[in-house]
C-alpha cells in the first residue's frame, strides 16, 4: 500500500469512535439525499407524465402565431400611405383544407394525429341548461392519440359510430342532469343550429371541470351543427417521443402555415416551477451533507492536532509538506467513499422502503405509492457532493499539518 | 580525513518585536566518524545549533555545507531530501510513532525513499533492529517497550537509509543509567566501527566523556571546541 494512505488508514482506526461518527454523518448524508431526491425527481417525473399523458402532445389550431399580412400590405410594401382600420376578411374560421393538412401531418413518421371541430354549445335537459364545449371527433383515429377510452365508465366511443346522433359525456355532467345512457337531450350551438342527441358513453378523468363541461360527438355531426362543413379547427398530435415536441411542433408549423403549441411551450410555466423546486430539494439535501462534512473537519483537526508531534518526526525524517498534506487529504478521501457506499446502500433501502408506502389522499379509492425514481445520474451526484465535501472539510487540516514546523514542536517538547 | 558536515558563520535569530539570537556566528568543522559532544547549559542554543545542522532548521545567516554541498540555496522540499538521505534524528523523546508497530516505524525512512522494495526494506529493518539488540520486538507497539529499548529503536530508525551523520538531541536525557550507557556505547561504536559521524547535545557529563571531541556552547556563541586526550 502507498506509505502515504497506510499512515492515513492509522490514523482512522486508531480513533475508530470519532471515525464512525464522521463516516454516519457521510452515510445518513448520501442516504437521506437519495431518498429526498429520488422522491423529488420521482413525484416531479411522475407529474410531467400526467401532464404529457393527458395532454396532446402537439396542439395545431386555427390561429396564427403572427397575423397575416393583408393583401394591401402585399402589393405596397413601401407605401407612403397608411390605411387605418383595415379589417380582415371575414371567412369561416377552422384549418382551412385541414384534409391535405391532416395528410402531411399524418407523413411526418413517430405521430399519429387526429382532428377535431370543436365549439361552445348549450346542453338543455329538463328544463336546465350547461354551457359545455363540444368537441366533434373522429373515433377511430381518437383512440390512437387520446386516454378517452380507458376514462370510459359506461359506453364506448365507438357507439359514436352506430348512432350519428350520440354524445358523451362527463360524469360531472351526468350527476348534475341526473343523465345516464340512453337519455336525450338538446344541443344548441352557439351558431344558431340545435339537434336532439343521446347520451352513448359516460366518461371519468377526475378533473372536475373537465368532467362537467367536456362533451364528444362525432366530427360530421359537429360540422352540421357549427355550420362549418369540411373544416376541423384542432389537429391533437401524439408523438412516440414526448420529448421531441417543441422540434416536431416548430417544423409542422413551419408547412402548415398554423400555430402548433407544444406541451412543453404550453405548460412552461409548470416546467419552470419544477426547476425551482429542483433548486429548493437540491439545497435542502445538499446541506445535510455539508453539516456532515463539518463532522469530518472536526475529526481531522482533532487528529492533526494530536499528531502534530507525528507530523514533526515525519517531517524530520525527511517527508514533505505534501506527503503530510496527502495523508490528511486521503483521510477526507477514505471517509467520502467508504460513506459513500454505505449511504449508497443505505438510501437504496429507503427507497425501496418508501417505493412501497401505500397513501390514500381522501376522496381517491385506488391506492397510491409513492414515486420514486430510480435514475443512476442522483447516485452519481451524491457521490461526487459527498466526496468533494469530505475532500474540502479535509483541505484545511490537510494544510495545517503540511504547515507545520518540526523545529518549533521539537523546541516545545524538548 | 574527510569533512562531512561544515558550518560558515551560522546565526540564527527569531524574528519579533525584540529579536531572540538562538545561535550567533558559529563555525564548525566535523570530520567522518567523528563522535561528537555539543554541552551547554539550557538555553545556550546547543539544540537551535543541532537543529540547523541537520538542515531542520534555515540560519539566519552564514552556510551549512553537508557532505561537499552547500544547502543554503536548498528549498524545503530539497532539504528534506537530504535529511531523508544522509542525515538520521534520535531525540530526547523517542518520538516513535504510536499506531505503529516496531519494524513498521523503522522501515518508514526506507519506504518513503522508495529505493528497496516491500520485502527488502522489511529485511533491512530487521537487520537494523538485530544489530541494536531489539530484533525481539519486531512486532510490538512502542508504548510495550521499555524506555531503552524504544530509544534503541529510534537509533535504528535513524540508521534506516544508512546515512553519513546521525544527529542525536539529549539521546539518554529521559534515560536511566543502565540505559543511558548502552545508548552512549551504541553511539560510540556507530561512529568508530561504522564511520558514522555522531553530532549529540547533551548535559550528560558521563556521556560527554565518551565522546572524540567537545564543544561547549554558551549563549549561542562556541566557548570551547576541544578533543580529549
Amino acid at each position: 500500500m502507498l506509505l502515504q494512505l497506510e499512515v492515513a488508514v492509522t490514523h482512522l482506526t486508531g480513533r475508530r469512535r470519532q471515525t464512525l461518527v464522521s463516516l454516519t454523518g457521510v452515510v445518513l448524508g448520501v442516504a437521506f439525499f437519495l431518498a429526498v431526491s429520488s422522491l423529488m425527481r420521482g413525484s416531479e417525473k411522475d407529474f410531467i407524465k400526467r401532464l404529457v399523458d393527458n395532454s396532446p402532445h402537439i396542439t395545431v389550431s386555427d390561429d396564427y402565431r403572427h397575423p397575416r399580412t393583408q393583401p394591401a400590405e402585399l402589393r405596397w410594401t413601401n407605401a407612403a400611405v397608411h390605411i387605418s382600420n383595415v379589417k380582415p376578411q371575414t371567412e369561416t374560421r377552422g384549418i382551412r383544407g385541414y384534409r391535405e393538412r391532416l395528410a402531411f401531418v399524418e407523413s411526418l413518421p413517430g405521430l399519429r394525429v387526429a382532428p377535431i371541430l370543436l365549439g361552445s354549445a348549450v346542453l338543455t335537459f329538463a328544463g336546465r341548461e350547461q354551457g359545455v364545449t363540444l368537441s366533434g371527433i373522429v373515433p377511430k383515429v381518437m383512440k390512437t392519440i387520446s386516454t378517452l377510452p380507458e376514462k370510459m365508465i359506461k359506453g364506448s366511443i365507438d357507439a359514436l359510430e352506430a348512432n350519428p346522433n350520440g354524445i358523451i359525456i362527463g360524469t360531472g355532467l351526468a350527476e348534475k342532469f341526473n343523465l345516464t345512457l340512453g337519455r336525450n337531450l338538446s344541443v344548441v350551438a352557439a351558431s344558431g343550429g340545435s339537434r336532439a342527441m343521446k347520451v352513448v358513453g359516460i366518461f371519468r378523468t377526475g378533473n372536475a371541470a373537465y368532467d362537467e363541461n367536456q362533451t364528444f360527438t362525432l366530427l360530421k355531426r359537429a360540422q352540421v351543427l357549427f355550420d362549418r362543413s369540411n373544416r376541423a379547427n384542432r389537429l391533437l398530435i401524439q408523438l412516440d417521443d414526448p420529448y421531441a415536441a417543441r422540434e416536431v411542433a416548430r417544423q409542422i408549423e413551419a408547412v402548415v402555415g398554423y400555430k402548433a403549441t407544444s406541451w412543453v411551450e404550453a405548460s412552461e410555466d409548470i416546467l419552470s416551477v419544477l426547476i425551482v423546486r429542483n433548486i429548493i430539494m437540491y439545497s435542502v439535501v445538499a446541506a445535510i451533507l455539508i453539516v456532515a462534512s463539518f463532522g469530518i473537519y472536526n475529526t481531522l483537526s482533532t487528529i492533526v492536532l494530536e499528531k502534530t508531534h507525528d507530523i514533526a518526526i515525519l517531517k524530520s525524517i525527511g517527508f514533505h509538506a505534501r506527503d503530510i498534506r496527502l495523508i490528511f487529504l486521503s483521510e477526507g478521501v477514505i471517509i467520502g467513499m467508504i460513506g459513500s457506499v454505505f449511504g449508497m446502500a443505505l438510501g437504496a433501502g429507503l427507497m425501496q422502503l418508501l417505493s412501497i408506502v401505500q397513501i390514500k389522499p381522501p376522496g381517491v379509492s385506488e391506492k397510491v405509492f409513492l414515486p420514486i425514481w430510480w435514475g443512476p445520474e442522483q447516485f452519481a451526484l451524491a457521490t461526487a457532493f459527498a466526496m468533494a465535501s469530505c475532500i474540502l472539510a479535509a483541505y484545511l487540516p490537510a494544510r495545517r499539518a503540511g504547515s507545520v514546523h518540526p523545529v518549533e514542536i521539537l523546541r516545545g517538547a524538548a | 580525513m574527510t569533512t562531512i558536515l561544515r558550518a560558515d558563520n551560522l546565526t540564527r535569530t527569531l524574528p519579533g518585536e525584540v529579536p531572540v539570537t538562538l545561535v550567533e556566528d558559529v563555525s564548525l568543522t566535523i570530520e567522518r566518524g567523528e563522535f561528537i559532544c555539543i554541552m551547554g547549559p539550557s538555553g545556550s542554543g546547543k539544540s537551535s545549533l543541532l537543529y540547523l545542522l541537520g538542515l531542520l532548521d534555515v540560519p539566519t545567516a552564514g552556510r551549512v555545507w553537508l557532505d561537499g554541498e552547500d544547502t543554503c540555496a536548498y528549498g524545503e522540499e530539497e532539504l528534506a531530501n537530504r535529511r531523508l538521505e544522509k542525515l538520521g534524528f534520535v531525540f530526547q523523546f523517542h518520538f516513535l510513532l504510536a499506531e505503529f508497530s516496531v519494524l513498521d516505524n523503522v522501515t518508514l525512512p526506507i519506504r518513503r525513499l522508495g529505493r528497496l522494495k516491500e520485502t527488502a526494506a522489511r529485511t533491512r529493518g530487521m537487520e537494523l533492529l538485530e544489530r541494536l539488540g531489539v530484533a525481539d520486538q519486531g512486532t510490538k507497539h512502542p508504548h510495550q517497550l521499555s524506555g531503552g529499548q524504544r530509544q534503541r529503536v529510534a537509533i535504528a530508525r535513524a540508521l534506516a537509509n544508512d546515512p553519513l551523520v546521525i544527529l542525536a538531541d539529549e539521546p539518554t536525557g529521559n534515560l536511566d543509567s543502565v540505559a543511558g550507557g548502552t545508548v552512549r556505547q551504541i553511539l560510540r561504536d556507530l561512529a568508530h566501527a561504522m564511520g558514522k559521524t555522531v553530532v549529540a547535545v547533551t548535559h550528560d557529563p558521563v556521556f560527554a566523556a565518551a565522546a572524540d571531541r567537545r564543544i561547549g556552547i554558551v549563549d549561542g556563541r562556541i566557548d570551547a571546541d576541544w578533543r580529549p586526550a
